[in-house]
Parts: C-alpha cells; sequence; structure tokens
C-alpha cells in the first residue's frame, strides 16, 4: 500500500478515527493489529519474516536482560564473599553467556537480511568471477520475496538488542508491545530508524485527541504529500527520461539530471518521512526527525548529520563506535602508530573503520556495485575533506573569507555538487555507466544542449518545469524559515483566516498540481526499495 | 459560537473552491470529441420515448431520430457513446427503464465482442455523463479498468487535475452548463469519404463471444421482458468493423432461443439503397447523414409497421420539442455544409 494511494489514505481515515474511539488503554494493541493489517495487504508472506525477527529479538533481548538484571542483583549481594579476580571471572562468565545469546540472535536477523537481499548479488558476482576464468556455467538465481521494509526493522530491532545488550535500557516486557515497535506502520516502509527508549516513550502511551496534536500531524501529512507528489514524481518524468537515454542525454543534461535527481530524492525522502511522522503525531506519537534541511549543509559530515539521521546514528553507534573501539583496532592502532609515527598512525585504524561503516552504508541501500561504490565514494570525499583541513587552515589565514555569506554560499553549492555527483551512482545502470556519464559533464557539455526543446522532450511541459520550479522555491522558503523554529507554529500564530489559506492553499496546490492518478504511472517512494 | 461559525465558513469555503476546481478542470467535450458529451443529454429530454437506441457509434452515428420524428412520427432518444460496453449498455438500459417506458429497446450488438473494461477514456465518455444512481455505480464497477479507481468517478478532481495545463475558453465557458452536441443521441456528420478497400476481417483465434457479455446480453433481455419491453437486436450496416459470420450466427441462436428479434443490417443494404461512395464520412466505419437518413427510413417504417409504434406527431407538446431539435439540426447541416465548401472539412476554423 504505497503511501499516495487511495487505499492507504482510506485505511489511515479508518484506523484514525478508530484509535481515538476505542478505550485509551486498547490503543497500543489496535496500533499493533492495524500494523500487521498494513503489513498483510502489502504481501501476507512478509508476515512470517517479521514475525520471526520480532519473536527471535523480543526473547534473546529478554533473556539477556533478565540475565543482567538477576546477576547484578545476585552480585551485589554476594560480591564480598569473592575476591577481585574471583569477581571479574565470574563477571566474565555471566557476559560471556549474555554475548553468546546476543550473537546468535544478532547474527541469525542479519543472516535473514542478508540471505533476503543480498543472494543473486552474491551469486551473481560468483558468476562474473567464474566467467573470468572460462566458466559459463554458473550458478543459478534464487527466487526470493524480499520482505517490505526489511532493511528498517531489522535495523530498528537489532539496535534494541545490542541497547539491551550493552545495558542501555532493559528489555521490553511485552511481546506485543515490542512487535508494535517494530511493525509500527507509519515508519515500517522507510523508516525513521527509531530508537526504542525515544519511541516507546509515546508508542504506548494513551493518547487523547487534542486538536492542535492532530492539526499539527495533518499539516505535516499534507505537506509531504505536497513534497512527493508535486515536486518529486513530476521532476520524476525528467530523471528517468534522462537515464533511460544516456546517447542523447549527456555532458549538461547528465548533469541537469544528477540536479533532478537530487531534487527528486530530497522531495520524495523527507517528503515520506514528513507523512510518516504527520501520521503519528496525529495518534499523539512522536518519531524521530530524519532531516535537518541537509542541502543547506556546508561539508559533507555535516550533510550526513542532516541527512537520514537515524540511519547515520545508527552506524555510527552501532558499527563505527564498537570497531573503533575492538580489541583489533586498538592493537592495530598501537600498531601503526609504531610503524607510521603517531600522527599518520592514528589514522589508520579510524579509517580503516569509516571504510567499513561506509561499505556497510552504501550495501545496506541496495544490493548492486553502484550503491557500494556510493557508500565508499562518500568515504573518499569525507577522507579528503578531513585531510585538507591544514590546506583549508592556511587558506583562512591568508584569505579572510570565512563567515562571509559569499564564502557559507559557495560551502553549500559545493556540498550539494557533492552529494549530487555521488547521487549519480543510484541513477544509472551500472558503475562504468555512471563514471562514463560523470566523465560526460567535463567532455561533452556544451551551449548548444542549454535549449528548451530538450527538456520539453523529456517528457513534462513548460508548465510542469513551472511548477517544479515554484515548488522548489517554496521548499526553499519554508527551509529557511524553519531555521528559526518550526514552521508550522510560526502558522499557528498567525490569523485564523490567513493560516485557512495557506493550508487550503497548500490542499489545493497539492490536489491539482500532484503528478498522480491516470497518466502518471504510481511512483514507490525510493526509500521503500531499501 | 463564533469558532464554530468559523469551522463552518471554513468549510463551505474550502469545498466551494473544490467544487469550483472540479468543474473548471472536467472536460466538457463541447469540440473535438463531442461524444462525451452526449449521454447527460438525454436527461435534459422532458419526453417519454417509444423507442430507445441503447448502444455504441454503430447506432449514434447510424440513426436520425429527427428524421425518425418527421418521417414516422416516431418518439425517440439515442442512448449512445463511443466504444459503449455491454454492461453499460444494459445499466444504461436499466436506469432508462427506471426513467420512462420505452415500447422498444433497440440494441446493437458489436460491443459483444468486448468481454473485459476496455479503456478508460471511453468509460468515462459513457459514465461521467449519467446521474448518481445504483445503476450508474454498477456500471462503473463493471467497467473500471485496473489502473482505475471508483473515487476518481465520485471525486472527478482526483481523475481530471492534470488538465490544469490543457484548460482553454471552453473551459470556463462551460463549466456551469453544456450546449447540445447531439440531435436526440445523433451525432451528425454531412461529410463524404467513399469506402474503398476495406479490409477483410482476420482470422481469430476464438469466435466465441465472452461469458461476461453473454451474462449482460442476459440481463438486458430478462430486464426489458420484466418491464414489458420489445428488445431488438441490431447489427449496423457499416464496413468496419469487421462482423464475422461466427457472430453473427451466434447472435441469430441467441435471438432464436431467447425470441428476440434480431436485424443484420449488413444483409439488407440493397433494400437500404446504401451507396458507400456517398453514404460514409470515414471510409465505410460510419454512416454521414445521407445514409443514417437511408437507414433511418428503413427503421422507422419497421418500427412502425411490425412493432407498432405510433405517430405522435399530433402531440403538441411533443411538436413544441422537436421544432427546437429540428431548427438545430437544420443549422448544423448549415454549418457543416458551408465549412464543408468553405474550408473542405466540417470543422469550421475555431474548430480546428
Amino acid at each position: 500500500m504505497l503511501f499516495t494511494s487511495y487505499g492507504f489514505i482510506g485505511f489511515l481515515l479508518a484506523v484514525f478515527v478508530l484509535y481515538y474511539l476505542i478505550p485509551k488503554k486498547m490503543q497500543w494493541p489496535f496500533l499493533l493489529i492495524a500494523s500487521y493489517i498494513f503489513y498483510f495487504i502489502a504481501d501476507p508472506r512478509y508476515l512470517i519474516f517479521i514475525a520471526i525477527t520480532t519473536v527471535t529479538t523480543f526473547y534473546g533481548a529478554k533473556v539477556i536482560s533478565d540475565k543482567k538484571v538477576a546477576f547484578d542483583g545476585w552480585f551485589k549481594e554476594h560480591k564480598k564473599e569473592y575476591e577481585k579476580e574471583e569477581r571479574k571471572a565470574l563477571k566474565a562468565k555471566e557476559h560471556s553467556v549474555e554475548k553468546k545469546i546476543f550473537l546468535a540472535c544478532l547474527l541469525f536477523n542479519l543472516g535473514i537480511l542478508a540471505v533476503t537481499k543480498y543472494t543473486n548479488f552474491t551469486i551473481a558476482n560468483i558468476n562474473s568471477l567464474l566467467a573470468a576464468f572460462g566458466r559459463a556455467d554458473g550458478i543459478s538465481f534464487v527466487d526470493l520475496i524480499i520482505p517490505m521494509g526489511i532493511s528498517f526493522y531489522t535495523f530498528q530491532s537489532m539496535g534494541y538488542l545490542i541497547d539491551v545488550y550493552n545495558g542501555k535500557h532493559e528489555a521490553q516486557d511485552n511481546l506485543f508491545k515490542f512487535a508494535l515497535f517494530v511493525s509500527f506502520f507509519p515508519q515500517l516502509v522507510q523508516g525513521p530508524i527509531s530508537r526504542y527508549h525515544d519511541l516507546s516513550q509515546t508508542l504506548y502511551a494513551e493518547h487523547s485527541f487534542n486538536w492542535k496534536t492532530v492539526s499539527f500531524g495533518l499539516e505535516r501529512i499534507l505537506w509531504g504529500f505536497f513534497k512527493k507528489l508535486v515536486i518529486a514524481d513530476r521532476i520524476l518524468v525528467a530523471v528517468q527520461a534522462i537515464i533511460a537515454d544516456t546517447d542523447t542525454y549527456n555532458g549538461f543534461y547528465a548533469f541537469a539530471g544528477a540536479m533532478f535527481y537530487a531534487l527528486e530524492l530530497y522531495a520524495d525522502f523527507t517528503g515520506g518521512i514528513d507523512i510518516t511522522i504527520g501520521v503519528a503525531e496525529t495518534m499523539g506519537i512522536k518519531v524521530t526527525e530524519n532531516f535537518i534541511r541537509p542541502y543547506f549543509s556546508k561539508n559533507i559530515k555535516e550533510y550526513w548529520n542532516r541527512w537520514h539521521i537515524t540511519m547515520g546514528t545508527w552506524f555510527t553507534d552501532y558499527i563505527f563506535y564498537p570497531i573503533s573501539a575492538s580489541q583489533f583496532m586498538m592493537k592495530l592502532s598501537k600498531k601503526s602508530r609504531a610503524r607510521l609515527g603517531n600522527n599518520l598512525g592514528k589514522r589508520v585504524p579510524v579509517y580503516l573503520s569509516s571504510f567499513i561503516v561506509w561499505f556497510t552504508t552504501g550495501i545496506w541501500h541496495g544490493a548492486s556495485w553502484n550503491f557500494i561504490v556510493w557508500g565508499l565514494g562518500n568515504f573518499v570525499v569525507i577522507m579528503i575533506s578531513q585531510e585538507l583541513e591544514p590546506f583549508y587552515r592556511w587558506f583562512h589565514s591568508k584569505v579572510h573569507v570565512q563567515g562571509t555569506f559569499g564564502w557559507r554560499l559557495f560551502q553549500v553549492v559545493r556540498t550539494v555538487l557533492i552529494m549530487s555527483s555521488l547521487r549519480m551512482f543510484d541513477c544509472y545502470r551500472d558503475v562504468p555507466l555512471t563514471f562514463k556519464m560523470f566523465g560526460s559533464i567535463f567532455s561533452q557539455s556544451s551551449l548548444s544542449q542549454l535549449n528548451a526543446e530538450a527538456f520539453i522532450g523529456m517528457g513534462l511541459t513548460g508548465f510542469d518545469y513551472l511548477v517544479v520550479f515554484i515548488g522548489m522555491l517554496i521548499l526553499v522558503t519554508v527551509s529557511l524559515i524553519q531555521r528559526s523554529g518550526c514552521v508550522r507554529e510560526k502558522i499557528y500564530g498567525l490569523a485564523a483566516p490567513v493560516r485557512f489559506i495557506i493550508w487550503y492553499g497548500l490542499f489545493m496546490a497539492t490536489l491539482v498540481f500532484g503528478a498522480y492518478g491516470i497518466g502518471y504511472s504510481a511512483s514507490q517512494f525510493i526509500y521503500n526499495q531499501f | 459560537m463564533k469558532k464554530f461559525i468559523a469551522i463552518i465558513l471554513s468549510l463551505v469555503i474550502a469545498l466551494t473552491g473544490i467544487f469550483l476546481a472540479s468543474k473548471l478542470l472536467e472536460p466538457k467535450y463541447m469540440s473535438g470529441i463531442l461524444e462525451g458529451a452526449m449521454i447527460q443529454e438525454y436527461y435534459d429530454d422532458p419526453t417519454d420515448h417509444n423507442v430507445v437506441f441503447i448502444g455504441d457509434c454503430e447506432l449514434y452515428e447510424n440513426i436520425s431520430p429527427v428524421y425518425l420524428w418527421e418521417n414516422y412520427g416516431i418518439n425517440s432518444y439515442i442512448r449512445g457513446s463511443a466504444q459503449q460496453l455491454i454492461w453499460q449498455s444494459y445499466y444504461l438500459a436499466e436506469e432508462t427503464v427506471k426513467m420512462e417506458h420505452p415500447d422498444v429497446i433497440v440494441f446493437n450488438v458489436l460491443s459483444m465482442k468486448y468481454n473485459e473494461p476496455q479503456n478508460e477514456a471511453y468509460n468515462r465518455m459513457t459514465l461521467d455523463g449519467m446521474k448518481w444512481s445504483s445503476s450508474k455505480v454498477n456500471s462503473i464497477n463493471a467497467s473500471m479498468t485496473d489502473e482505475e479507481n471508483f473515487i476518481e468517478y465520485v471525486f472527478p478532481i482526483l481523475r481530471y487535475h492534470s488538465r490544469w495545463s490543457d484548460l482553454s475558453a471552453d473551459d470556463f465557458k462551460y463549466m456551469f452548463h453544456r450546449d447540445k452536441v447531439s440531435f436526440n443521441g445523433y451525432y451528425m456528420r454531412v461529410d463524404v469519404k467513399a469506402a474503398e478497400d476495406v479490409p477483410e476481417g482476420r482470422p481469430l483465434a476464438d469466435y466465441q463471444f465472452g461469458d461476461n457479455s453473454y451474462y449482460y446480453l442476459d440481463k438486458l433481455t430478462k430486464l426489458c421482458k420484466d418491464n414489458d419491453v420489445k428488445l431488438v437486436l441490431v447489427k449496423a450496416p457499416t464496413l468496419y468493423p469487421y462482423w464475422y459470420d461466427e457472430w453473427d450466427q451466434q447472435i441469430k441462436d441467441y435471438a432464436s432461443a431467447n425470441g428476440l428479434d434480431y436485424i443484420n443490417f449488413l444483409e439488407l443494404q440493397d433494400e437500404l439503397g446504401l451507396d458507400w461512395s456517398q453514404d460514409t464520412y470515414d471510409g465505410g466505419l460510419h454512416l454521414n447523414l445521407a445514409g443514417a437518413e437511408k437507414l433511418s427510413d428503413y427503421v422507422g417504417n419497421m418500427l412502425t409497421t411490425e412493432y407498432g409504434i405510433p405517430d405522435r406527431r399530433d402531440e403538441s407538446a411533443l411538436n413544441e420539442y422537436w421544432d427546437k431539435v429540428i431548427e438545430r439540426y437544420n443549422a448544423e447541416i448549415d454549418r457543416q455544409t458551408t465549412n464543408l465548401k468553405l474550408y473542405g472539412t466540417v470543422h469550421g476554423p475555431e474548430e480546428q
């Protein structure tokens, strides 16, 4: 059920009305039922996968948590009976058991993700290798279903498991409450990847109907629909045309395609997250923000702190830090410092950890070399940026532009250009073609390509481009206003007729200028596929 | 209280805005493709019809109710639309017998060849013009292709919103009213394009009409029997789309088994006096005015003599109604004839 389908809107309406009609203590069980119905409608077979992850993670975490609590209680009472070394051994023994359970649960669930998502990718690579060695008879591909949102709910569940294992919080006692945390339908298909301690604050609470909360939620949903239908799905036509015909659309067109895609992806993904957060908000549930105006970032590092925040922090907290702090890295750090000197040697473990994080980030986005190279591209850019720090410092000591509007603008534009270039890996069929098209921007761009007819030939009319342009202006304006606080709060403070004009205008703009219905292919949210 | 009034006022403004936008954006069919405006014209005719023709272009382009009135005094209407599918014809018939009691319903059988929903644009031209009723709801449900949604029929703005970039002066002019485009359902063309080299039908893998088609033909037959309306099956005399002998035999068998009359006008071309070099405007697909009046003459005679349809030219109310239709009819003949002389086409410069 696409967020932009009539079915979803009808489903949402029914859930919303019933949510506030039923007794409050039934609200969270009702949401669980609704979430499972939502998932069942997508494909009944998906339920098996999400149920397995839910049950194994719940019991795995519960056993770990119970053992921790029991041991801590016992240890508190009896620690005086043991010597220091004995206490250490007892702790290590206890920890070892927990670790085994933790690793079994973690590997089992990541295994499901790996098998469903990456089996055919692995087979394709093995076949390529075999072909390189002259073996034409490759392994046959397997027909596997990839459950909707598996990357998101697996990461969310594993985040919970790791937090319980690390003693960050105790495990949830109620299997059904945990099941709701894993399957909460608004965020099931494209995130955000919520943390248990954040989402559980409001997910299980009893919520009374509050007009302001509900209207804020509806406003957020409407804003999401505007971004998705008016901007993303309209410019999508041109993006697809550019990608499909690389013989025609190279050079400047490839650049235009990269910029269009940057806009499409932003409007699509943030629009989807707006709908997710808005839906949850109408029911009084607070879902973590996933974006903070990422295209205003001044460098790539900052960009990744503002784009898909929940994914970035997940990788940082659950992959980067554990790897950086692992015994292997400690040893590597020692060795590299000894051999390469303190300055260079200390970077080796950091860079290796970053490399692993970005490789994983890439492959998490999709089972293809495009995504892996895209992830590693980010790694390279961040590393270069860090290595150039001394140069920047020298430059700013000589040229006093830091802090000026022009310099900030340059930084923002530079970040957008770099990120858009990297995003080209999302678009083209394979890595060599992506490099070729990127190269064509410099080798094949010409002034003759700057003609309106060519852009009309991409399937959009002049009016379509005008709608996208105005939509983009609205996006930028809202983002600028957002810097000084919540836009909805600001609008809430305006006179009622002005509020009405703003929200009704946005509604009518979406209704009329949205690219939906017959004549437009129902476009999935891009991040649904991850 | 003040808040309550504000909410009501906001709702009224919001709904009015959506209504106006919807009215502006829905297609008007006032030039170019006129067929989309024909179904709803039926509701403006206040008279009770003795004969109602229901079917596709093989009826609404080939029979002239004006001719039937002028020459036989038959009060008739064509509830026709482009590529009207048999379930759409059935639900139009169902709606018709709820609204009036015709003596005869004439149904053109070409649509038996379609067993499944076909085309959203044609669906719209039939269904949008119908008034809301259970017949319309059922017709929509029976007609929708996979890409369609019922809600888009309820709220046409969801379907037609993308027309914002195609709006013309007509869309503003005809927001709340439409001009008449047909003459009691007849779509007129006076020009001539001779039928030459009409292709033979290609052999088909299966000539059997589908179950769904038969299901609705059965329903139509039952509807007419239950309502004491004589159902007459016809196949128009036009040469293309090709009418296979195997199809013809199935209709003959069905008519015989159900006690219905079936007239295949393709077999009566000599009696009709059709001249394919003069009586068609598009090479044999449809008749022009001359051809339609020839067929209407035959049909009028048949309806009068074989079905006892009365001559009602003595009814003043009907005369008053038909005088206006005839006036428009003659004006349209003049307009198309003049355009033909001046521009070589029936369409004036404003329509091209």
